[in-house]
């Protein structure tokens, strides 16, 4: 493939068509893409769950992944993080070819999550939580862990200071020996955002982090989403139903349904794209 | 700096340990304890370590094994082997130096059992995992049954299913392994204990014990953080392995002959209801009901004959009054006071 | 070849108690979703009864067996009734500790109640054999019988589960506890039914088991138990047809392990095979493969 005939492709597929919001930071449209997926699809029985899925997410970009109820939207997380195997297509993640991959793999490229259904470790900390999002941050084998050798204090005092930090960003460092199972439901939200983030990502995945959410909590997960994007230089990719969220904050957006994409683009498109209305907007009442 | 909480717990836990020791060997050098509650020490320590052993896989892992007995019988018959080889073939003289290095490679053949037990069924969830080890326990004593080995001058020789090696017999299919020299201390037995803790509580506030415990928790939610689940399982699974191997070692060399029977089916369950009443996870409860549980039975003599119905009994009731939600919400009221009050300080700094 | 034949008949037989056992036990497990180890004693319990019944009361072999389901189905309702009910919201291994006591409470009074010596079942299943290749080949009549007894058992357990309100609660309650209950189902008296015939099955089991082999000792039932629990899983826990299969590949194996490889191997073979069968099918031969949801 051409170099030209290449930049065409990824800015087909490429959802943001120009930098618009004065809050991006320039970015690089023809660098490798954070994520590249290609007729990306997915069958269980016979039965397409996600169907030739196109896109391409460049560096620090803010991406919505919207659609009705059973759309397949969670499923394409699966795919991406290789909870599900594809059983078409081909996703790219820093360049590099993901396939024969397992979660742990994927995530060491750099694609981190949160869950719909939240998934905390709950009988663990708070910091605990955190601490494992750095586990492959840490290097000290078992031995190491059992005989307290210097490398053990050393590491652990330097996740301990990482993990606070890293909490600070949703101001829970003072959380950060309660039990993850315990917190309030938006502050697990939080922490599961933490968490992923801890993995040192390139592109975080997050799994409707407002749901359950008061009007206020969501305003500043908003201003916090911008904050660890503009912070950390990651690419970030949502799911959710808030459609304020969405369209306040993604810079693209792509409307799934019955497992295929229907739309792409910016707020603005999305919102006068007659499909979705149809498909999604107009049966939507709230939001 | 400050002290953890836990590093805080840990030395008084330690401290408790270390103080029962030496009230039991005052005891035991002044004469004051009953003969049958001496017969019972290593026993006692043996039990210990099996439990917070199994601890590591039930409660900190989170794997039901239905057969860490065949952990503790491949310890119990390397540790009688190697010590007989070490007096023959080595003319190791001191005894403490045999005892170590049998309950060494009691650990160390228990480990590998572990690991080749470990691929195959750390693959499989649940239930499935269950029956599975209780499989591999059973199979253990099934091979333990077909074992001959013999030692003929400082040689060790084996076979299968054929009881005619030269030399004197050390393993005799099923009439089990002869032990040359019982070697057991119950000083031994308590280093053990105290090693096992070190290991067992170093690795649960370690990288490794988190990642462990992550597993237990959220198995998907752990593999999307980039941590190898199997890995970690089988790290604690064959820990648990090695440390069973160990007590297993020191457990056969406190008798004269070590049968397969003794490692059934039965004894895995035993242990894993210490577990279960000490409170699942909690290493320090394994401890507690695997002493009580072990004298237990012995205080339950002048029941005679009604001696197990009554403990099957006990067992029941224990099981639905910890689970009856009234008693539990009356048991929180006693214990939990402290903690809600600190967790509404904290809940309350949050807001 | 004769004796090949003789092993596999002999294998097919003791697989048929198996696989009543496992009957009862996948029925129990696919709607209670819990390790009951004291299914085997159970069984246990069913042939002390008979071997009374016929003993000491002398009464026909018939009405003895009707005697052990009687009291086994009794008993199954009130070992869930006491003590596995109350724990329907406590943990699994919870459930499981309970069924250990439960088992050695049984094993303990049995040993109370009939004494550790072992009891020689008496012969109430034979009438007569057949001879086949010259008298090489000896089919019993107990073997007959125990074969029959199965499939009669398999296919009415299956016309139950499918055709039967009943049976259909039963269906209901294994898939989604929560769900059945709002459909108006009666789950608690739905448990109690499956347990009620998994015990009268084990209590067949118990009088095939000890045809077969009579000696009769309070220990007697806890082993079958375990591999019949291991052909559950074997065929796929949950599944009749499973249950079956895996009950009579489980009792071939055995024998054929037992005659042409080893006889202390027997059981070592079972379980391997079992392992083997599990690392490639982890649901077992016909067991459904469950997804978890993400």
């Amino acid at each position: 493939m051409s170099e030209n005939t290449r930049k065409k492709r990824m800015l087909d597929t490429k959802m943001v068509p120009a930098p618009s919001h004065g809050i991006i930071p320039e970015r690089d449209y023809y660098s490798t893409p954070v994520l590249e997926a290609r007729h990306l699809g997915i069958e269980f029985g016979g039965l397409k769950a996600v169907d030739d899925f196109n896109l391409i997410i460049g560096k620090t970009e803010i991406a919505g992944l919207i659609g009705p109820n059973g759309a397949g939207k969670t499923t394409v997380f699966n795919l991406l993080t290789k909870v599900y195997q594809p059983t078409m297509g081909t996703i790219m993640v820093n360049g590099k070819d993901t396939a024969g991959m397992n979660t742990v793999q994927a995530n060491k490229l750099g694609i981190a999550r949160t869950f719909q259904n939240i998934r905390l470790f709950d009988n663990m900390t708070v910091e605990d939580n955190v601490r494992i999002g750095l586990h492959n941050q840490v290097k000290y084998g078992m031995f190491t862990g059992i005989f307290r050798l210097p490398a053990y204090w050393k590491q652990e005092k330097a996740q301990h200071e990482k993990a606070l930090e890293l909490l600070s960003i949703f101001d829970m460092q003072d959380l950060a020996g309660a039990q993850a199972g315990s917190l309030p439901y938006g502050a697990q939200r939080r922490l599961e955002i933490v968490r992923a983030l801890a993995t040192n990502p390139s592109l975080l995945l997050l799994d409707e982090p407002a749901a359950g959410m008061n009007p206020h909590e969501t305003e500043e997960l908003m201003r916090n989403i911008i904050k660890i994007r503009d912070q950390f230089q990651i690419a970030i990719m949502l799911i959710e139903h808030d459609m304020n969220l969405v369209m306040g904050i993604c810079e693209g957006i792509c409307v799934l349904n019955y497992g295929r994409i229907i739309a792409k683009g910016t707020a603005d498109e999305i919102q006068a794209n007659p499909t979705v209305i149809e498909a999604y907007l107009g049966k939507k009442k709230e939001g | 700096m400050k002290l953890k909480k836990s590093t805080v717990n840990n030395i008084i836990a330690y401290g408790l340990v270390i103080v029962a020791f030496i009230v039991c060997q005052l005891s035991l050098n002044a004469g004051t304890m009953s003969r049958s509650l001496k017969g019972q020490m290593i026993p006692i320590c043996v039990y210990i370590v099996m439990a917070v052993s199994l601890n590591l896989v039930v409660g900190i892992s989170g794997e039901l094994s239905l057969g860490h007995a065949g952990f503790m019988s491949v310890g119990a018959y390397s540790g009688a082997i190697i010590s007989a080889w070490l007096l023959e073939g080595l003319h190791i003289e001191s005894a403490i130096v045999r005892l170590i290095l049998s309950m060494l490679s009691g650990g160390v053949f228990a480990g590998l059992a572990g690991v080749l037990i470990g691929v195959p069924v750390l693959r499989l969830r649940g239930d499935y995992l269950a029956i599975v080890t209780l499989a591999f326990g059973e199979i253990i004593r099934s091979v333990m049954n077909c074992l001959y080995f013999s030692i003929d001058s400082g040689r060790l020789h084996v076979s299968f299913n054929n009881p005619s090696l030269p030399g004197k017999l050390l393993v005799n299919g099923p009439a089990g392994a002869k032990v040359v020299e019982k070697l057991a201390t119950f000083p031994m037995g308590f280093a053990l204990i105290l090693f096992t803790l070190f290991v067992v509580l170093n690795m649960i506030n370690s990288r490794s014990g988190r990642a462990i415990m992550a597993t237990r928790d959220n198995r998907i939610a752990a593999e999307a953080m980039g941590i190898n689940v199997t890995k970690y399982k089988m790290m604690a699974f064959v820990t648990a392995a090695v440390l069973a191997g160990m007590a297993g070692a020191l457990y056969g060399l406190s008798f004269s002959t070590v049968d397969p029977a003794k490692f059934k089916f039965d004894t895995s369950i035993l242990v894993l209801v210490f577990v279960v009443l000490g409170g699942i996870g909690n290493i320090w409860g394994s401890i507690i009901a695997a002493t009580l549980l072990t004298v237990l039975p012995e205080l339950l003599r002048a029941f005679s004959d009604y001696r197990m119905l009554v403990y099957a009994i006990v067992l029941i009731l224990v099981m639905l009054a910890t689970n009856n939600p009234i008693i539990r919400s009356l048991f929180d009221r006693l214990v939990r006071p402290r903690r809600t009050a600190s967790n509404t300080q904290r809940g309350g700094a949050s807001e | 070849m004769v004796s090949f034949l003789r092993f596999l008949i002999n294998g097919i037989s003791l697989g048929s108690v198996y696989a009543i056992i496992a009957l009862g036990y996948t029925m129990v497990y696919g709607i209670a979703k819990m390790l009951n180890f004291a299914h085997g004693d159970v069984i246990m319990v069913g042939a002390y009864i008979a071997f009374c019944a016929i003993s000491y009361l002398a009464l026909p072999p018939l009405v003895a067996i009707l005697c052990a389901m009687a009291v086994c189905t009794v008993l199954g309702i009130i070992i869930e009734g006491l003590a596995y009910r109350p724990l329907r919201q406590a943990s699994k291994l919870a459930v499981l500790i309970t069924a250990i006591g439960v088992s050695y409470l049984l094993q303990n009074s049995a040993l109370l109640i009939w004494s550790p010596n072992p009891k020689v079942f008496p012969t109430v299943l034979d009438f007569g054999s057949i001879r086949l290749f010259g008298g090489d080949l000896v089919i019993t009549s107990q073997a007959i019988i125990t074969i029959v007894a199965n499939i009669i058992i398999m296919l009415g357990l299956t016309a139950f589960t499918g055709k039967t309100k009943m049976g259909k609660a039963m269906r209901a309650v294994s898939e989604d506890k929560g769900a059945a209950e709002l459909m108006g189902i009666n789950v608690n008296r739905t448990i109690s039914v499956t347990f009620a015939i998994g015990s009268a099955l084990a209590a067949i089991a118990g009088v095939l088991l000890c045809s077969a082999y009579p000696t009769l000792q309070p220990t007697t039932g806890s082993m079958p138990g375990i591999k019949a629990f291991t052909a559950a899983v074997f065929g796929g826990i949950g599944s009749i047809p499973g249950a079956m299969i895996g009950g009579l590949l489980l009792g071939i194996i055995e024998i054929l392990g037992k005659a042409y490889i080893s006889t202390e191997l027997g059981d070592a073979i079972v379980f391997a095979v079992l392992i083997v069968v599990l690392l490639f099918k982890p649901a077992g031969l016909l067991g459904k493969p469950m997804r978890e949801k993400v």
